[in-house]
């Protein structure tokens, strides 16, 4: 496979990846790794870094892409938003209005779950069980945990200018 | 049989009580110094295998027996792999051990590593995490520092490295083979078992797979010793031989409606309306309890007559729950209705399904659809006891699949219909008055949609 012209890994992006390399007894299992990487600086893994990572870890891109599709976790057709929130709908945020949390945010933004805001701002996802039930209902923005929130407090925080997820 | 004061979660609410300096202060790697100094790794396993500590990450395995399943005298290398993929609804202790102690787990971890005569340490950990993440990374470094990890550790000649590992937001990576196969670049497929993972584990090589509580208590049990441990807790059954005991503390995560939810530290053994009403300020708003789940949504329900259950490792199986599980108590209050709770159940499982074996695939995915046709006012008499032949025959026990997830997606399933079936009766009665007695079979697609 040849490489495409404009290559969309970049020489810091391999450069990490690399770096991790020595964790592992074969390069298979720097597939998670590679994909976080570029995801984080992407906000999404379009097919052509796939076919460039399964390049970089001597793999087939299939191989790569069939781990990808496993996780609903990484975007590939669009980038998400700057701001990625994860609303909890799982059972203890459920029991103190998940569900309900969802959609007014949802609606506030005038998205749908799953949505990004036409500014590329923000995306909005439900989430399964966060971890944070004893801050029900909860949300995680990017590196964020916001905890105890109302359908208000939520779209004040999520207004918020916010650091990069790592 | 009591636990005086905390000792999982001694760090918690202590100023800086995350780094290496506060963990010193407390007595921390003190038992490693002397354990390096003195001990061999089997006097190791021997210790915990004496202690009774069982795994803390949901089945409850002995931990000292599962490692002494590895191979002896095995070239290497040998893995430990620690479960941090913490994503069982309403559970929660992981994260407050790796955010506020973290140096508890990483001192746990070199130990059971030298018992285990592991040089390589993977710590799986949930996306979701990110503050654990910062954190664990952080006490890494500070342990590398100061000689904890790396090369001839202590000039003993062990050597150890603990790799950070960040999964992808899926909850199979919980269950240990699918947690591997994540691990190795895979889509998380469980694998048939046996070989179990000690014989043919992460890059086939022998490999413990251990919860992050577990390493904790392991820290605490070199640090206070075996009989410290076994001190408090539920002894083993005189009259059942094979009832290897509940001991020693354990953290249960309280949430759903409870005045003050949290992570509490108690003596296994507690019950659910101890644990709500002395630790959780009681159910909220003055209501009642209508049903607890007691170790994480997959262990099904308890009802309010069964809250003086005590919570070890036999307890909620005697009223007909799957185990005690992850220790994640919830509490439903009485306005809930059983019908939402199943509903959010088969939801959860529908999504976290694999994929892999058809009956929990199919039947995960057809149980949402039958409980959102029954919200939707079209639900059917019948539809309960499909749900129930469904609940009966997918997972391990029935032994219609590789992993336990369809028994945990099955057992909310049937506890809530058994538990509960007035309920959907005149739920099902009330909503669909002209079809409720309906038994020819239904044009699912056409309602639900279907893909």
């Amino acid at each position: 496979m040849t490489a495409p012209a404009r290559p969309i890994l970049t020489a810091e992006m391999v450069a990490r990846i690399e770096a991790l390399a020595p964790r592992y007894p074969n390069r298979r299992a720097l597939t998670l790794p590679a994909l976080h990487i570029v995801n984080a600086e992407l906000r999404h893994v379009p097919l052509g870094a796939v076919v460039e990572i399964a390049a970089l870890l001597n793999l087939a891109p299939a191989e790569v892409q069939d781990t990808l599709s496993f996780y609903e976790f990484f975007h590939q057709d669009q980038p998400h938003g700057k701001v990625r929130a994860f609303v909890c709908r799982s059972i203890s945020c459920a029991l103190r209005g998940g569900d309900e949390l969802l959609q007014r945010v949802c609606s506030s933004y005038g998205i749908r779950p799953y949505g990004t805001t036409p500014d590329g701002e923000l995306t909005i996802e439900p989430a399964e069980c966060l971890g944070a039930c004893d801050f029900a209902p909860c949300i995680l923005a990017n590196d964020d945990l916001l905890e105890n929130m109302t359908p208000e407090t939520a779209v004040a925080e999520l207004s918020k200018p916010r650091a990069r997820a790592t | 049989m009591e636990l005086n004061e905390p000792v999982l979660l001694e760090a918690v609410g202590v100023p800086d009580g995350h780094t290496l300096a506060s963990y010193r202060a407390r007595g921390g790697y003190a038992p490693l110094e002397q354990t390096l100094a003195g001990k061999q790794p089997g006097d190791v396993v021997e210790m915990v295998k004496a202690s009774g500590l069982r795994g803390r990450g949901g089945a409850g395995f002995p931990t000292g027996l599962k490692w002494t399943f590895l191979p002896k005298d095995h070239p290497g290398p040998i893995y430990l792999c620690i479960n941090a993929d913490e994503s069982e609804p309403g559970t929660f202790n992981n994260r407050i051990l790796m955010e506020d102690d973290p140096h508890q787990v990483i001192e746990g971890i070199i130990l059971s590593s030298y018992a285990t005569r592991a040089s390589t340490a993977y710590i799986y950990l949930r996306y979701e995490y990110p503050r654990s993440w910062h954190r664990l990374q952080g006490a890494i470094d500070e342990a590398s520092a100061a000689g904890y990890l790396g090369r001839n550790i202590r000039g003993t000649g062990f050597s150890l490295d603990i790799h950070l590992h960040r999964g992808a937001a899926a909850y199979i990576c919980g269950e240990e083979t699918g947690l591997i196969e994540s691990l190795e670049g895979k889509r998380a497929w469980p694998r048939i078992k046996p070989p179990f993972p000690a014989i043919e584990g992460l890059f086939r090589k022998p490999t413990v797979v251990n919860n992050i509580e577990t390493m904790a208590c392991v820290a605490q049990i070199a640090r206070r010793g075996v009989d410290w441990f076994r001190s408090i807790g539920v002894p083993s059954d005189p009259a059942n031989p094979r009832d290897p005991g509940s001991y020693g503390p354990k953290l249960y995560c309280l949430s759903g409606h409870v005045e003050r939810p949290g992570c509490y530290e108690a003596a296994l053994g507690i019950t659910a309306r101890q644990l709500i009403d002395q630790y959780g300020g009681g159910v909220w708003k003055g209501r009642r309890a209508k049903a607890v789940i007691p170790g994480g949504i997959s262990m099904g329900l308890m009802t309010e007559s069964e809250l003086d259950t005590p919570l070890d490792f036999a307890g909620p199986g005697k009223v007909g729950c799957l185990g005690l599980g992850t220790a994640a108590v919830v509490v439903i209050d009485e306005t809930v209705s059983i019908v939402d709770f199943l509903h959010n159940s088969c939801r959860f499982f529908a999504h976290e399904s694999c994929g892999q074996c058809t009956p929990c695939r199919e039947g995960t995915s057809w149980s949402l659809r039958i409980m959102e046709r029954i919200r939707a006012g079209q639900g059917r008499l019948v539809d309960l006891d499909l749900l129930l032949e469904m609940g009966n025959t997918m997972g391990m026990m029935p032994g219609s699949t590789i992993c336990g997830l369809a028994d945990g997606a099955a057992w909310p399933m049937k506890n809530a219909i058994r538990k509960f079936r007035g309920e959907f009766e005149d739920y099902i009665r009330r909503t669909n008055p002209t079809g409720w007695m309906v038994t020819d079979p239904v044009p699912a697609l056409a309602i639900v949609g279907a893909h």
